[in-house]
């Protein structure tokens, strides 16, 4: 079975944005996005110890990025393709997801993990628009995965409790945080990590049109960066009896209950 | 502008979200159209007049029965295709997270996410979405239409308008690859409430509270309120609440609607996990706690007086 | 009253010693494991790797990996810190005719400087003691620096095993075979958890270790292999902060006096710096002895205390705290060294032995000095192709360090700290002497007690301690939210203390600690061990550190 993992390099603290390109500051020490590790885990979970398993990590970001992703294949994981190109700078979830579809189908993997979201910039979308890409089946926010003959079954958490939902592979799955604990990986895996096989690929490399691309390629756009409206006036009152009948006036007039 | 509104639904009811959604635009707007995708849905059409929506298209099909994105995105894009709006809304939700994103992917679509606010501004849609842990917002466009957009939960309220939306049958087409994902076992609740993420409000404990027993008020007051509990880092190294609890910067994040804490002091550890909350209201004896510097509302009392005075107030209005 | 030394730490040395234990074809074989990504450290890496470059059958001897740095923190450089004024000889000797001095990562040359004694609303001026004179020196960040020189190490050919912890020194015979890899994925108790994954034995030819101040098996080498000095070793703690300020500072700045007492029975010996990095920060520390006496003594609060002072806040005005950290420094100086500095298969270098100058606060390049040394001994003998792990294979390091400007400046000074054991006017009156006379007066070697016996008192010194106002002054809890300490609340403690102390002891703790891992309660103290910042100063004063799981602690960026 071959896996294709998903994955992300974002700064290690995320903490600003550049105010000149109204981007996320990504400069600093990045790390391998810590929700991809779980879907790196499940990769390696299911790949078990079948020596015909592969897991893959596909990734889409600048040369530097192998540094990080270089902790997926010390985990376990057997090779990483990053798609690194200048041309993609500033590409939104329309031209990424479409870059990243691209990279899969060369891949033509029997399963597509992505992991629970994005730190940097909180979005929990790829999958959905990089399933719809590749015409695949997909189930999101899977707390348990299984595969057997060829089916995938996976439970799912939802806001009114937990679905449980089948489809046959090739699939497309996101896994929530809450499905496994990413292993640490040995000290064997660090230093044999460097020896994996890492390929580097252009958008030209894999036909990625021009107008498809970074800022031509995003339908989206950043205007400008500002605070938040501040929490406005914080009140404070001493008990004297009755404090919880404030609090209940306090919630009703703030539409809070 | 041309809106189509993605309504939700559940067992019968439309999603109050969505429905707020509907409103907000039909604020924007004269022109809104909502979608209802489902199975035995028709029913629902008539409330979506009623909060905003000009005209309701109805996709009604067995196929759609289960709550899941992809036929729905077929749905939608078929819809589009034939209809052409310029701007299609959703109130975020875990499904409608991954309908919006087919969607975007579809029709090549720029999509903005966790939008709090959306407004007009010299001809173009504006999109304000925090970031960075609720520390800075973000002011975001589109450079093409159709203009997609995740609206944050709990943002905007319906609006009863109180009009009256003309109804149309949409023919449903599927693709194959929408269809493989089949739903074996649907909105099974789990037995102890909503878990802290998902959770609208949370009633959270902390040190404060004095022992691990003192956490039965914790209990009652959320389940007067129909929330969860959550506890803070001290407790949980302490031994009182469970770790899978723990809001704070080794924690959980949590930004429900409602935030009360409890015995709680506030430290920055604990404030960048429940920082982005939408109410917060902090219960402590010590009037030098941190947390009173960015509670919305600070009562300085004993909290074994005010909480379960809290709970029984909450009871009786809910009883009402 | 209680000394601290009344309630030694649950720990015995022997904990961290062990022949390797993993089957053999499951070790990791290197051929130099060095400890730690600190200057001496990567000093020594990149010094072996510029020698490997020129004999490649040595190299090839070596195995595939000739150099492995392991180091606990997140990267090289998450748990450095100091102030740093850096004398460049070493740095300049050992990337001669392969990196200038403008290339690497420094502030300036210090350009003017001043030494003031603080009152508590006076600032005198006074003449700089030659020994603080920094014509020459530059400003560094030591966590940049470090991260600087771990990309040259590396570009030398080192492999850098950050977040990991050395637990264990692998001795077998009487021979020291490399070290031992922590744990990771424990619970609190101890019990594995899901993802658990045990540590490795990593064995070595030559074991050097460079693991900065409070080394955790440099000390257990230490008296396992009978290399203690003279004197016992004592520390300082050092709590500062990196500032964004409005207007440059253009001189270095050094004080002495307030906010501590000078009185002989409080001993409270140290001082503060303010440093500038570039035009627009500015780095200020307080360093204090952790010989002192008063139960309430805290150098966080201290340092918030100075920052209220006139000449301070002036220098703070229209700016913003962005960093904080705090560290211990080893200050028995010459006659704390251990009396051998090598041992079959193993080299000590840097603050982990003690190479620092107290009056000159300079050890930065000390550890960048003993590290090339001890890559050029351990070539050497690698070399000469002998059995390296027989007695006096290694002891040209000895040698060498003793022939080194190290040495040489070590003894000149080496009874100035211990003077001011005796006070503020009297130490200062016999430092000058010391310093006129280049060491020579008065004669003799003054002798040090361990900071851990110094018999507690108890003053009110808490009050005047200012309030946290979130803009000049700073709360323990938030500091340690800067510092980028994220460190997992469900580990095991790494800190080993006894937990039933009495109640002057517990606050001494919780005092001292400057990211508020004690708290006293009830009957003795109580630890949050996911606090630490891991400066060692629980060591000095009644308990023992051991290194947490690796990648834990804090992420020092500026420091």
């Amino acid at each position: 079975m071959k896996i294709a993992v998903c994955a992300k390099v974002v700064p290690e603290q995320a903490r600003r944005i550049d105010p000149q390109t109204k981007r996320l500051d990504r400069s600093g020490e990045q790390v391998l996005n810590p929700f991809d590790a779980n879907a790196v885990e499940e990769a390696l979970r299911l790949k078990g110890n079948d020596a015909d398993a592969e897991v893959v990590l596909v990734s889409l970001g600048p040369e530097r990025s192998l540094d990080a992703l270089r902790k997926a294949l010390a985990m376990g994981a057997d090779r990483v393709v990053l798609v690194s190109d200048e041309a993609a700078a500033g590409s939104d979830l329309v031209a990424s997801s479409y870059a990243l579809a691209r990279a899969l189908d060369r891949e033509q993997a029997d399963l597509v993990l992505f992991g629970q979201q994005a730190n940097d910039s909180d979005g929990a979308v790829m999958w959905a628009a990089v399933a719809d890409r590749l015409r695949r089946p997909l189930i999101s926010q899977v707390a348990e995965l299984t595969v057997s003959d060829g089916t995938l079954r996976g439970k799912r958490q939802t806001e009114f409790g937990y679905d449980v939902i089948e489809a046959p592979l090739p699939a497309v799955v996101a896994v929530s945080d809450a499905i496994n604990e990413p292993r640490y990986p040995s000290l064997k895996g660090i230093m044999g990590a460097k020896k994996k096989p890492q390929e580097t690929v252009s958008l030209g490399d894999l036909g990625v049109e021009a107008d498809r691309a970074g800022e031509a390629g995003s339908r989206t756009e950043v205007y400008a960066i500002g605070h938040p409206p501040p929490r406005g006036e914080t009140q404070r009152i001493d008990d004297d009896g009755s404090g919880a009948e404030k609090i209940v006036e306090f919630l009703l007039e703030r539409k809070a209950l | 502008m041309s809106t189509l509104v993605f309504l939700e639904h559940h067992e019968g009811e439309l999603q109050k979200d969505s429905l707020g959604v509907l409103g907000k635009a039909a604020l924007l707007g004269d022109d809104v159209s909502a979608l209802i995708a489902g199975s035995g849905v028709e029913g629902l059409a008539a409330q979506a007049g009623k909060y905003g929506a000009r005209k309701v298209y109805v996709a009604d099909d067995p196929a759609l029965e289960a709550p899941l994105p992809q036929p729905r995105v077929d749905v939608a894009a078929d819809l589009f295709r034939r209809q052409g709006f310029d701007t299609v809304l959703f109130g975020a939700t875990v499904l409608t997270a991954d309908v919006a994103a087919g969607l975007a992917a579809r029709l090549d679509a720029g999509l903005n996410w966790d939008l709090v606010d959306l407004a007009e501004d010299n001809g173009k849609l504006v999109g304000k979405r925090p970031a960075l842990d609720d520390t800075v917002y973000v002011e975001v466009g589109w450079k093409s239409e159709p203009r997609l957009a995740l609206i944050r939960t709990g943002t905007f309220e319906p609006v009863e308008s109180g009009g009256e939306a003309e109804v149309e049958q949409v023919a449903v087409e599927l693709e194959d690859f929408s269809t493989q994902a089949k739903m074996i076992e649907q909105a099974h609740e789990e037995s102890e409430g909503p878990s802290i993420e998902d959770a609208d409000v949370i009633v959270a404990g902390g040190r404060g509270l004095g022992g691990p027993e003192n956490f039965a008020l914790v209990e009652e007051l959320a389940k007067a309120l129909g929330g969860a509990v959550a506890a803070t880092r001290a407790v949980v190294d302490a031994g009182w609440y469970p770790y899978s609890t723990q809001v704070g910067q080794t924690g959980k994040t949590v930004a429900p609607r409602l935030y009360i804490a409890v015995g709680i002091s506030g430290a920055i550890q604990h404030k960048v996990g429940m920082q982005g909350s939408n109410v917060i209201v902090a219960i402590n004896k010590d009037p030098n706690a941190p947390i009173f510097e960015y509670a919305d509302l600070g009562v300085v009392g004993d909290l074994h007086e005010i909480v379960p005075k809290l709970t029984e107030l909450v009871r009786q209005r809910k009883a009402a | 009253m209680t000394k601290p030394s009344d309630f030694p730490p649950p720990f015995s040395v022997s904990e961290a010693i062990a022949p390797p234990t993993d089957p053999e074809d499951e070790r990791i074989e290197v051929g130099v494991a060095i400890v730690g990504a600190g200057p001496a450290g990567l000093a020594c890496a990149i010094r072996l790797g510029q020698l490997l470059e020129d004999a490649p059958a040595v190299a090839e001897r070596l195995g595939e990996v000739p150099v492995a740095v392991i180091e606990k923190g997140k990267q090289p450089g998450s748990h450095l810190l100091s102030g740093a004024v850096v004398n460049p000889r070493a740095l300049q000797r050992l990337f001669a005719g392969r990196r200038r001095l403008d290339e690497m990562p420094f502030y300036g040359p210090v350009e003017q400087e001043s030494v003031y004694f603080l009152t508590s609303n006076r600032a005198v001026r006074i003449p700089t003691p030659p020994t603080m004179k920094n014509h020459g020196n530059r400003v560094a960040s030591l966590a940049e620096l470090g991260r600087w020189l771990a990309e040259q190490a590396e570009e030398a050919g080192a492999m850098i095993l950050p977040e990991t912890a050395a637990t264990k020194l692998l001795v077998d015979h009487g021979r020291v075979r490399g070290i031992r890899t922590g744990d990771k994925g424990r619970g609190r108790d101890n019990q594995e958890l899901p993802n658990f994954e045990p540590g490795s034995d990593v064995v070595a030819r030559i074991t050097v270790l460079a693991e900065g101040t409070q080394g955790h098996l440099t000390g257990a080498a230490i008296e396992q292999f009978g290399l203690e000095g003279e004197n016992p070793q004592v520390w300082a703690l050092g709590v500062k902060e990196v500032w964004r300020v409005a207007r440059p500072l253009r001189r270095v700045i050094h004080t002495l006096g307030w906010p501590l007492r000078a009185g002989a029975k409080y001993r409270e010996f140290g001082g503060s710096f303010i440093y500038p990095m570039g035009d627009d920060m500015v780095t200020l520390g307080m360093v204090v002895g952790l010989d002192y006496r008063d139960v309430e003594l805290s150098v966080h609060d201290l340092l918030q205390e100075l920052k209220t002072h006139r000449l301070v806040r002036r220098l703070l005005e229209g700016g913003e705290r962005i960093a904080w950290g705090a560290k211990t420094i080893p200050e028995g100086g010459f006659l704390s060294l251990p009396k051998r500095l090598h041992a079959p298969g193993l080299l000590l270098a840097g603050d982990g032995p003690g190479f620092v100058n107290v009056p000159a606060l300079k050890g930065i390049h000390y550890a960048i000095e003993t590290g090339a040394l001890a890559a050029e001994a351990a070539f050497a003998a690698l070399q000469r192709g002998e059995a390296v792990g027989r007695r006096g294979a290694l002891a040209s390091y000895d040698e060498a360090v003793r022939q080194s400007f190290v040495w040489r400046e070590l003894e000149e000074v080496r009874n100035m700290r211990q003077a001011f054991g005796r006070g503020f006017w009297l130490g200062g009156a016999l430092a000058g002497a010391m310093t006129a006379s280049r060491g020579k007066f008065p004669p003799g070697d003054a002798g040090t007690e361990p900071d851990a016996e110094q018999e507690l008192l108890r003053t009110d010194r808490a009050r005047s301690y200012p309030a946290a106002d979130g803009k000049l002054t700073f709360d323990k809890l938030s500091s340690v939210f800067l510092s980028g300490n994220k460190t997992r609340d469900d580990a095991p403690n790494h800190i080993r203390v006894q937990t039933e102390v009495p109640r002057e002891l517990a606050e001494l703790w919780a005092r001292m600690c400057p990211a508020q891992v004690y708290e006293a309660r009830e009957g003795g103290v109580e630890v949050t061990a996911s606090n630490c910042v891991q400066c060692g100063a629980i060591t000095a004063k009644g308990g023992r550190l051991t290194p947490p799981e690796g990648g834990s602690g804090p992420e020092y960026t500026l420091t």
